[in-house]
């Protein structure tokens, strides 16, 4: 049987092909993944979504050997820069957890996996970026 | 305005002007853990200390700002007048993250400053034992996912999308540095927690006064690279309390307590001004740049002139990008700042001479007021074996999350 599928996030669209959504100001261009009362930076309170680019470099990283109870360690967590400017935070996975593997400035594009599955079944899907 | 030429050599000591607020009196207890106290106890002796220091007592003071993190929401102002003086000011109990100690004086400040009191006392208290990771709190998984918050989220997001514990954010701060300028690494992340360590083994109010190799730090376990576990703070007790007093009533007190006294020719709040990456990752730069100008200007010191600074260390990478923001060390130049030995001790600008909040410790509502006790202390020449000499000017600094960033900038009196 075919599991139902959510994501984690609800900025994480799975169809057609799995995409990140943002809420872009409509006056100044701000970027927000949260839902938004109006936009920290210029205060005006119309916004759009947009599809982010899926493609990015990582800005910054740490490898995470400490975590609270139930969070497989270790892992890559890292600030991605995506070439559209949008920033996300996020795990790079496919890659070995250690320093020599990851590399600040690496080419990686979005990528899914799950982040497990609750009583009826249904899977969460999480996002998280590989090396290109 | 610039009133030196050059480092050390201040010309025009500052006055005792009535527009001015000075430091009477502080106190910190020793950082530790305190089973058999409570938290009201740490404060208690914190406040008495201080208010016996500066030659008044609690019937004196005109108001009374407590910070406290944990215990926000709990009186604790209140319930240290039920044991100290109950003598019905204004109390004000205050919580602002990490900058909650330096957000108290702050409230005592605009109290002073605004004439509505001429004397007032910050306390800063924490009591978190042996706390463990901070941040990166994980929800339960709901039985049935069902979108929540305002990110939609059918579960907690801490390890499937990036970090939220604190080592790893302050990592990824760090790493942002290393990528964007040359001559930063794991090596010069390590030195600053050796440095302090080294430190910390001066101060006998420190929670742990062991050196450590740079080997011994670097082969620590990981905590989230490439902070290892001696590159992070431990939680812990303390209390900390400064007395103030306007520049007004000050010059009609005797001529040894004007004497002790420190002038707080800075005091900055700052917040977090937008940047897009801040959506994603706590920016501690911007904020902690901005209060540094305003510090900087108000005061009229540049960072040339100061004789110590202690600054908010959580962890090892954060001590470094704020040699930066705080314009310590060229722009871009944190790296070779700490290889040259200049934040050490015996060096160009000595940095966290306490020990820092890595040795030192990290009781989070005490940690803002503990940093202006200590470069009161050694603006007073009472610093002991840990004295820097000759010490005129400081600058304490403190970063919170969310973000609040506090610094004051202190000057040794006129004699």
């Amino acid at each position: 049987m075919s599991a139902a599928r959510i994501s984690l996030v609800d900025y994480l669209r799975l169809d057609p092909a799995p995409h990140l959504v943002a809420y872009q100001c409509d006056a100044c261009g701000a970027r927000y993944f949260d839902r938004r009362n109006a936009c920290a930076r210029c205060g005006r309170t119309s916004f759009t979504s947009v599809e982010v680019d899926g493609r990015g470099e990582v800005n910054a990283f740490t490898i995470v050997h400490r975590a609270a109870p139930g969070i497989p360690v270790p892992f890559v967590a890292a600030i991605v820069k995506c070439d559209d400017g949008t920033w996300v935070r996020s795990n790079v996975v496919n890659c070995e957890p250690t320093p020599d593997a990851v590399t600040l400035g690496m080419r990686v594009r979005l990528t899914t996996f799950a982040a497990g599955v609750d009583d009826d079944g249904t899977e969460a899907v999480a996002f998280g970026y590989e090396p290109v | 305005m610039k009133l030196n030429d050059k480092k050390g050599a201040r010309i025009m000591a500052p006055r005792i002007s009535t527009d001015s607020v000075w430091v009477l009196g502080a106190h910190m207890t020793r950082f530790a853990r305190y089973g058999d106290r409570d938290l009201i106890d740490l404060a208690s002796e914190s406040a008495m200390a201080a208010l016996a220091d500066g030659g008044v007592t609690v019937h004196d003071i005109d108001i009374l700002a407590c910070g406290s993190l944990f215990q926000a929401s709990a009186s604790v102002g209140q319930r240290l007048q039920k044991q100290i003086g109950q003598t019905g000011v204004p109390v004000y109990n205050v919580a602002n993250a990490c900058a909650t100690g330096a957000t108290a004086i702050r409230t005592v400040m605009m109290a002073i400053k605004s004439g509505e009191a001429s004397i007032g006392m910050a306390v800063g208290v924490e009591q978190m034992g042996k706390m463990g990771l901070l941040g990166g709190a994980v929800k339960k998984d709901k039985k049935v996912y069902e979108p929540s918050g305002r990110f939609g989220a059918v579960t907690g997001v801490d390890g499937h999308l990036g970090t939220e514990t604190m080592p790893g954010v302050f990592a990824q701060a760090g790493m942002q540095y290393a990528y964007e300028n040359s001559g930063v690494g794991f090596e010069q992340f390590a030195k600053v927690a050796y440095k302090n360590h080294q430190h910390s083994a001066l101060n006998p109010l420190a929670q742990y006064r062991k050196e450590f190799s740079m080997n011994e730090i670097m082969d620590s376990p990981m905590t989230s690279y490439p902070n290892t576990l001696l590159m992070c703070c431990p939680t812990g007790d303390g209390a900390a309390a400064v007395v103030l007093v306007s520049g007004e009533r000050l010059a009609s007190m005797p001529a040894e307590v004007r004497k002790r006294a420190v002038k707080v020719s800075a005091s900055v709040l700052t917040s977090d001004p937008f940047v897009e990456s801040g959506q994603v990752q706590p920016d501690v730069n911007t904020l902690t740049r901005n209060a540094a100008a305003q510090a900087y200007d108000a005061s009229g010191v540049s960072p040339d002139d100061l004789d110590l600074v202690e600054l908010h260390d959580c962890f090892a990478t954060a001590e470094l990008i704020h040699y930066d923001n705080l314009g310590l060390c060229e722009p871009g130049g944190a790296g070779d700042f700490i290889d040259s030995g200049a934040p050490f001790r015996d060096g160009a600008t000595p940095v966290n001479v306490s020990g820092g909040l890595i040795s030192k410790g990290h009781p989070i509502g005490a940690t803002g007021v503990a940093n202006v006790y200590e470069i009161a202390t050694h603006l007073r020449g009472e610093a002991g074996d840990r004295q820097i000499s000759d010490a005129r000017v400081g600058l304490a600094h403190v970063i919170g999350l969310a973000s609040a960033c506090g610094i004051h900038i202190l000057e040794k009196a006129a004699a």
